[in-house]
């Protein structure tokens, strides 16, 4: 039987959840049996090559490419997982949720301290995917089938997640996993 | 000016004996004479009493009824409880929008009116209502809200607003109120005659400990909503330690859609303060407070009277009815709009003078209540039952009602209905006798026990009123087929929103979110899973918050999901692609568009 094969992404996140699963040291080479990667920052894979069992989604949507992006996940994997803080909540990017989005722009490209920008123009290059009005958590762009806490989540949560999902089997939670101060 | 502010205030504190702890007198005094609490008038109160501007602070921004801005001369609160709405509150609003030219939470510039939205004031049997100061005026409609105004402006005084006066003591001189009582039945305990004084009598006859053993006896159960055994929280108080014990009598009426206790002030004080007097009595207490709800201030100086003709008569002061030793009075203590005062530990600490914030139990206010003392905090129907079993027999009392919840209940019952009021009726009535008594003609939805209680339909009106079964505490609202049972959910929980003291996240936040989702739903937007969700998150809320209001603030949306969930059927839909119906992606980059200058590649449409 071919292996199930998983796929990540890093939204409007810091990588620090990717480095968490990296962190498995060397229960990688145990995942490494037990699944394929296919897309992923991981590998590079850039498009999907077939159906994924499970997507780890690390960071919210803070562009429209994340959204994209997501939705990309959301058609081709049969369960996707928030991973991490911004997944869940928005996250530190979340923070400008509450300025309204021309202040943040001109306080970025034109009335910043260090600011030069002799155009005056906020930047609209096609290169550069648009901004959404505000960070939205994944849940409110595609429909998650389970939320991994903690910032970032612990690379035991991680592993214990996956292999659980994989091997479908109740998931083990000690309170230390899952402690966050 | 600002010297007779501060000259202003030290008078008013010193009436008030320089004492933080009737702040809320302090400040409801200052408010009325000068239209706020300013900050100026707040540092002034704390160095009066001396206390610190914060705990000032702190009372004057938690009660709807204060305010550091400037209200006008006349402030007009319109209820906005389901039950008005269903009464045409909104063109009566919007009467009141175009005859003022501001909107509802703005005042007049020339300072003369505020318009201000309230919940439930205890009028739902005559809705639309609205409070002109402390005035009540009720059965509005667009007509009448244009009058007002023009004769508030033509003669500048509420009092000439009433012309036509309600029954009973309503149209007593010092009551004043077009407020009708709509007493629909009798009943043998709250409504049967009872001479001031004669229950009392006998009480004083027998020991403290013999009281309460009768109080037992009669199995009496809290008529406040929680259902308590009534002579076991006497003994627990009065087998607390301290010398100073406190009865504390719940007029706070604040459950939405509950009006009864508002008729037993009106037409039975006595009786009220008589059971109070006996209670005070049986646990060995010296003080009593009535803690009366703002929305009923109409009703202070009658009461006041009665008070004051009791005492004349010595049913209140040192040495009652010969009893040496037996010293017993009592005060009113007036709310200031906020519904948490009705619980009880909230209450305790409105009485003394802090803003209502639920306290930690243990400590039970049996143990530690008003002022560290041990108090016993009692609905005003309770103290009612315990005078007529008193004056009556436990064992009369006792035989009328169901084994689990004897005697009779007061119900206030409103919505669609002919014959809206108050009914005296023995517990264990079935439902749907109850709403053929109300004429109600089309019930498809009774909410039982006001929002916190329960929305049952028409399979549960064979059930019984009783603590056991169908519980409340007074309220009933009825909705016929008209209605829908996700917009009643919905009124409450905004209600809730609104009244959360916001102490703990799971009542303060969680209920935000049910609403949230439910708004969801309402919209179409919804998925079966959101059902599940609400169903989570509401036992969540229910479980993990502190005090009552959180504990059943899930109870609109959990009872109505399990009751009409064919309601809730109706509108979710399967999400069978995974991507979420409530994020409009086009809304989303609208503004990015537009500061970016260029239209999306990705989401051209
Ligand atoms: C949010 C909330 C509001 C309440 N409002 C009232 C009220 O208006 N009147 C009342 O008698 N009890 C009210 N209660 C119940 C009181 O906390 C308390 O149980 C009651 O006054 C005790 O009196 P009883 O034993 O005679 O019922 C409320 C409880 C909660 C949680
Ligand atoms: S949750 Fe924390 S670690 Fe993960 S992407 Fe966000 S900020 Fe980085
Ligand atoms: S449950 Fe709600 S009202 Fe009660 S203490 Fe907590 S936040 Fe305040």
């Amino acid at each position: 039987m071919a292996k199930p094969k998983i796929a990540t992404a890093s939204l409007a996140g810091c990588f620090g959840c990717h480095m968490s699963l990296l962190d498995i040291d060397d229960r990688i080479l145990t995942l490494v049996d037990l699944v394929d990667f296919d897309k992923s920052p991981v590998d590079d894979i850039k498009k999907f090559t077939g159906r994924c069992a499970v997507g780890l989604i690390e960071g919210g949507c803070c562009n429209e490419e994340n959204v994209h992006n997501l939705q990309y996940f959301r058609e081709n994997c049969d369960i996707l997982i928030s991973v991490g803080e911004c997944a869940i909540m928005g996250g530190i990017p979340a923070m400008r949720n509450t300025i309204p989005l021309k202040e943040c722009l001109d306080e970025a490209y034109l009335n910043g301290p260090t600011v030069y920008n002799p155009s005056g123009n906020i930047p609209g290059d096609k290169e550069l995917p648009l901004i959404l009005d505000k960070v939205y958590p994944c849940h409110e762009v595609v429909k998650m089938d389970y939320h991994l806490p903690g910032c970032p989540p612990s690379a035991d949560l991680l592993w214990e997640a996956l292999v659980a999902l994989l091997e479908n089997k109740p998931m083990d939670l000690p309170y230390e996993v899952i402690k966050y101060d | 000016m600002a010297e007779n502010l501060e000259k202003a205030i030290r008078e008013i504190c010193e009436l008030n004996g320089n004492d933080h702890t009737r702040m809320m007198d302090i400040v409801r005094e200052v408010q009325q004479r000068f239209g706020r609490v300013s900050s100026e008038a707040m540092d002034f109160i704390a160095d009066a009493v001396n206390s610190h501007r914060v705990e000032v602070e702190s009372v004057v921004s938690f009660y709807s009824f204060l305010s550091e801005k400037q209200k006008g001369k006349f402030v007009i609160r319109l209820c906005n409880d389901v039950i008005d709405k269903m009464h045409g509150v909104d063109n009566v609003a919007q009467a009141f929008r175009e005859e003022l030219g501001i909107d509802f939470g703005e005042s007049t510039p020339d300072g003369k009116f505020t318009l201000e939205w309230t919940a439930c004031i205890g009028m739902c049997d005559q809705a639309p209502a609205a409070l002109v100061n402390d005035k009540m005026i009720t059965r509005l409609s667009t007509d009448s809200a244009r009058e007002i105004i023009k004769s508030l402006k033509a003669n500048g005084d509420e009092n000439r607003l009433t012309h036509l006066l309600g029954d009973g003591n309503n149209a007593n001189l010092l009551v004043n109120s077009m407020v009708n009582n709509n007493i629909r039945e009798e009943g043998p305990v709250i409504f049967a005659k009872l001479d001031a004084g004669k229950a009392l009598h006998k009480a004083l006859a027998m020991s403290a400990v013999e009281v309460i053993k009768d109080v037992k006896t009669a199995r009496l159960r809290g008529r406040g909503g929680a259902g308590f055994p009534t002579g076991m929280k006497w003994e627990f108080t009065r087998a607390a330690e301290g010398d100073e014990k406190v009865v504390i009598c719940n007029a706070d009426e604040g459950e939405p859609g509950t009006f009864k206790d508002r008729v037993v002030l009106t037409e039975r004080p006595d009786l009220m303060f008589e059971g109070m007097t006996i209670a005070g009595y049986a646990i060995g207490a010296q003080t009593g407070v009535v803690y009366l709800r703002a929305e009923y201030a109409y009703l202070r100086a009658f009461l006041e009277s009665v008070l004051a003709d009791r005492r004349n008569n010595n049913l209140l002061g040192n040495n009652i009815l010969g009893k040496e030793g037996f010293n017993f009075d009592i005060r009113i203590q007036m709310g200031a709009g906020a519904y948490i005062c009705g619980e009880e530990t909230a209450l305790i600490s409105s009485c003394e003078g802090l803003r209502g914030d639920p306290k930690n139990r243990p400590p039970f206010p049996a143990q530690k209540g008003y002022l560290a003392n041990p108090t016993s905090v009692n609905n005003v129907e309770t103290f009612c039952c315990v005078a007529q079993i008193l004056d009556k027999g436990a064992g009369w009392f006792a035989e009328m009602g169901s084994t689990g919840s004897t005697g009779t209940k007061l119900l206030s019952i409103s919505g669609d209905c002919t014959r809206p009021g108050v009914y005296e009726l023995p517990f264990g009535i079935l439902v749907g006798d109850m709403l053929e008594k109300a004429g109600a003609e089309n019930p498809y939805a009774v909410q039982v026990g006001g929002p916190s209680g329960q929305l049952i339909g028409k399979a549960d009106f064979q059930r019984t009123i009783c603590y056991d079964d169908v519980a409340t505490g007074g309220s009933v609202m009825i909705f016929n087929e008209d209605r829908n049972p996700l917009e009643i959910a919905h009124e409450f929980m905004e209600f809730f929103c609104e009244e959360s003291c916001g102490y703990c996240t799971p009542c303060r936040a969680g209920n935000e979110l049910i609403k949230e989702r439910l708004e969801v739903i309402m919209k179409g937007e919804g998925t079966p899973e959101d059902l599940d969700y609400l169903e989570q998150l509401g036992k969540t809320v229910a479980v993990s918050s502190r005090c009552g209001l959180g504990q059943t603030s899930p109870n609109p949306v959990l009872s109505s999901l399990k009751n009409f969930r064919g309601e809730y059927e109706k509108l979710v839909k399967e999400n069978k692609d995974g991507m979420q119906r409530t994020f409009d992606i086009h809304k989303a980059l609208a503004t990015g568009e537009e500061l970016q200058g260029r239209k999306s590649v990705i989401y051209a449409d």
